[in-house]
């Protein structure tokens, strides 16, 4: 407990940008096939370091099949809420769920390079106190640390939908689920908020059995992934609307919304639309009377394959479909960042005009049958999948595996793990930095990103930029 | 002339501990600077400013009425006042001991504000840490009512009580309200960072501190 705020802590995301540029990062490595412990890389992010663009440690857990996917803070921003009148929690611990054994994971990285496991859950605890099983996104907020699942209990995750839970900020203790009222809600991924206008909104993805094993052609043909996501009266837990971007939108994911407060809409992205195998990003805003409404405002367009060069999975599609894996939206609110993993390209969106985005840069790097090489000569497997701006906007980083499962099926050729970064120019465009480019070890591949001091998914902010 | 002074200093303590709670953000003036900035309306902040006195007011009330009703067992006085002093003690070391915030904070809605400053108020204590300097101040009135008739003593004790807590939350919504506008038109919410020191050590402190001096000064 500290006398002071933490200094990462910002009251507005405006402060957030003008904060020192991070040092580090810390990046997930997972075992694809759970012959390893997975784990956690520090990055040296710093230009003017030695070791810049190295792996400069590395926490390996002691259990084998945890499969990392998304983490989080135990605090951040959130902690400057007027309501809690008490900011004085530290951003020093990293709560990385497994996703597949459902156990979860507490870093204490107060010295990143010498970073240890503070406490760890055994996934009995998990099923004991929520119900769910599947642990993924993280956000620290006013109740304290809130955990989205993706299964609800038994063997496969089936008996029971999936939802939030609530964890103590300081002890880490399991508080219990969140829901008061889910509504329709019976899928679950992601969810973000806003916190002086209390409300909160979810995504959905599927059900493990539609996941785990990898994606399910019959199912996303017949639309049975997510295609809603649902908005929350935060502190009522009440599902308060639905709404459904129509079934051909299938997995609806990221949750990004407007980082200033005082901007009432955000963005959700699709990763495809099964009547065109288009990518889509919806725009959904709150309107004067309270409801909330949702238009499609971004296609992004699959490319046409012969079917020699494709996947088994694709091949009668002939095409190569961009899916929209992960999206992430600048701490301005200006740019929106796109990853199509499928086709191997990162596009950049000027969002100043939520309902007309413009596209103003685009990186191509990885994909399905076009395998673009670095500019530094080096090859990216997969494509550009979860992607973390830093929080001046200045540059993106991104890794490229987007689930152990799926990325053998898409890419059944490809292996191994990588995180690069790009620079944003003065009026957009996105060019890759030849210099940042980090090889995983052998064996693992990378997932989420975090950069030391929060970033543009971590912080919830309570006061608007002015 | 002893009662005079005490009673002056009694009365300035009920303005300190006002000007105190209302420079304390956990009591809520930077939800004042939130409102305005959300509201986009510079009106918001006054108008938020009034809930919050409100809420506090409300506290004080429900905390001194209880009391100046006790007070009408005029021959357990003196025990009433060893009883509140070790009240204010024990919730003083209480939230020593207890350092955890009250999370129940986090679930009112951030538009309900005169509930969230009546339960912040209630949660941290601040009516109670005015009682033993409520009772004070009964004392040195009662000197000169001697043996007055019972209703005239409650209604007596009633109206300070009234008076001791309009006093108390109009300092505090001086204090806060200063504090507040400062931010929103001039210093801008990285002072709310910089300034935001975490009081709960002195807070608990200051309830054993009120305290100790009221069990030490009754005789």
């Amino acid at each position: 407990m500290n006398l002071r705020p933490d200094p990462t802590f910002h009251a507005t995301p405006k402060m957030a940008m003008e904060a020192p540029a991070e040092t580090l990062a810390f990046t997930l490595m997972l075992s694809p096939n759970g012959s390893q412990p997975d784990g956690l890389a520090v990055v040296d992010v710093d230009p003017t370091s030695d070791t810049y663009g190295q792996i400069v440690h590395q926490l390996i857990m002691p259990n084998k099949g945890d499969e990392f996917h998304h983490f989080g803070w135990n605090a951040c921003s959130s902690a400057l809420s007027p309501l809690t009148g008490h900011a004085f929690l530290e951003r020093r611990y990293l709560i990385i769920p497994g996703i597949r054994s459902s156990r979860i994971y507490v870093i204490d990285v107060k010295e990143p390079l010498k970073a240890k496991i503070h406490k760890i859950i055994e996934p009995e605890e998990v099923f004991a106190k929520t119900g769910y099983s599947r642990p993924h996104t993280i956000h620290c907020g006013p109740e304290g640390i809130y955990v989205s699942t993706l299964g609800g209990g038994g063997e496969d995750g089936t008996d029971g939908p999936p939802g939030i839970f609530i964890m103590d900020c300081e002890t880490f203790e399991i508080l219990g689920r969140y829901e008061m009222d889910r509504g329709k809600q019976d899928k679950h991924y992601d969810f973000w908020w806003n916190l002086p206008r209390d409300y909160m909104v979810s995504s959905e993805w599927g059900l493990p059995p539609q996941f785990e094993n990898g994606i399910v052609p019959e199912d996303l043909l017949s639309n049975k992934y997510g295609h809603s996501i649902h908005f929350w009266n935060l502190r009522e837990r009440k599902n308060v609307q639905t709404i459904d971007f129509g079934e051909n939108y299938q997995m609806a994911l990221e949750i990004r919304p407007a980082h200033d407060p005082a901007k009432d809409y955000g963005f959700c992205g699709v990763v495809v639309d099964t009547t065109n195998l288009q990518g889509a990003i919806f725009t959904w805003w709150q309107k004067d009377d309270g409801t909330f409404e949702a238009k499609k405002t971004i296609t992004i367009d699959p490319r046409p394959e012969k079917a020699e060069n494709l996947p088994p999975l694709l091949q009668g599609f002939e095409a190569v479909p961009p899916l929209v894996t992960d999206i992430d939206l600048s701490l301005d609110d200006k740019y929106l960042y796109v990853a199509c993993w499928g086709m191997g390209e990162m596009h950049q969106y000027d969002v100043s005009d939520p309902m007309n985005p413009k596209l103003t840069g685009k990186v191509e790097l990885g994909g399905i049958a076009r395998r673009a090489n670095h500019p530094n000569g080096k090859p990216f497997v997969f494509g550009p999948q979860m992607v973390e701006i830093s929080r001046d906007g200045k540059r993106v980083y991104w890794t490229n595996s987007l689930y152990s499962t799926w990325d053998n099926q898409f890419y059944p050729d490809d292996e191994g793990g990588q995180m690069v970064m790009a620079h944003v120019g003065e009026n957009g465009g996105l060019t890759l930095a030849e210099d940042f480019y980090v090889e995983f070890p052998k064996g693992y591949r990378s997932h989420q990103i975090r950069l030391e001091g929060g970033d543009c998914s971590t912080d919830s902010f309570c006061y608007p930029s002015v | 002339m002893e009662p005079i002074s005490s009673a002056t200093a009694l009365w300035g303590a009920v303005v300190v501990s006002g000007l105190y709670h209302g420079v304390n953000p956990g009591m809520g003036w930077p939800l004042a600077v939130s409102a305005a900035l959300m509201e986009r309306k510079p009106r918001a902040l006054p108008r938020a400013l009034g809930m919050l006195a409100l809420g506090h007011l409300i506290a004080m009330v429900a905390i001194l009425l209880p009391f100046s009703a006790m007070l009408i067992l005029v021959e357990y006085q003196r025990e009433i006042q060893i009883g509140a002093a070790l009240l204010v003690i024990a919730l003083g070391i209480y939230l020593l001991i207890n350092r955890r915030h009250p999370r129940f904070l986090a679930r009112v809605h951030p538009r309900k504000l005169v509930l969230w400053s009546f339960l912040a108020a209630m949660a941290h204590g601040a009516g109670l840490m005015l009682v033993p300097i409520y009772l004070g101040i009964c004392k040195t009135v009662e000197t000169d009512t001697g043996h007055a008739a019972a209703d005239q003593l409650m209604q007596g004790n009633a109206t300070i009580a009234l008076a001791v807590a309009v006093a108390h939350t109009l300092a505090m919504t001086a204090a806060g309200g200063a504090l507040a506008f400062g931010v929103y038109r001039w210093l801008g919410l990285e002072f709310l960072r910089r300034s935001w020191f975490n009081l709960d050590v002195v807070w608990a402190l200051s309830l054993i501190l009120v305290g100790s001096v009221a069990l030490w000064t009754v005789h």
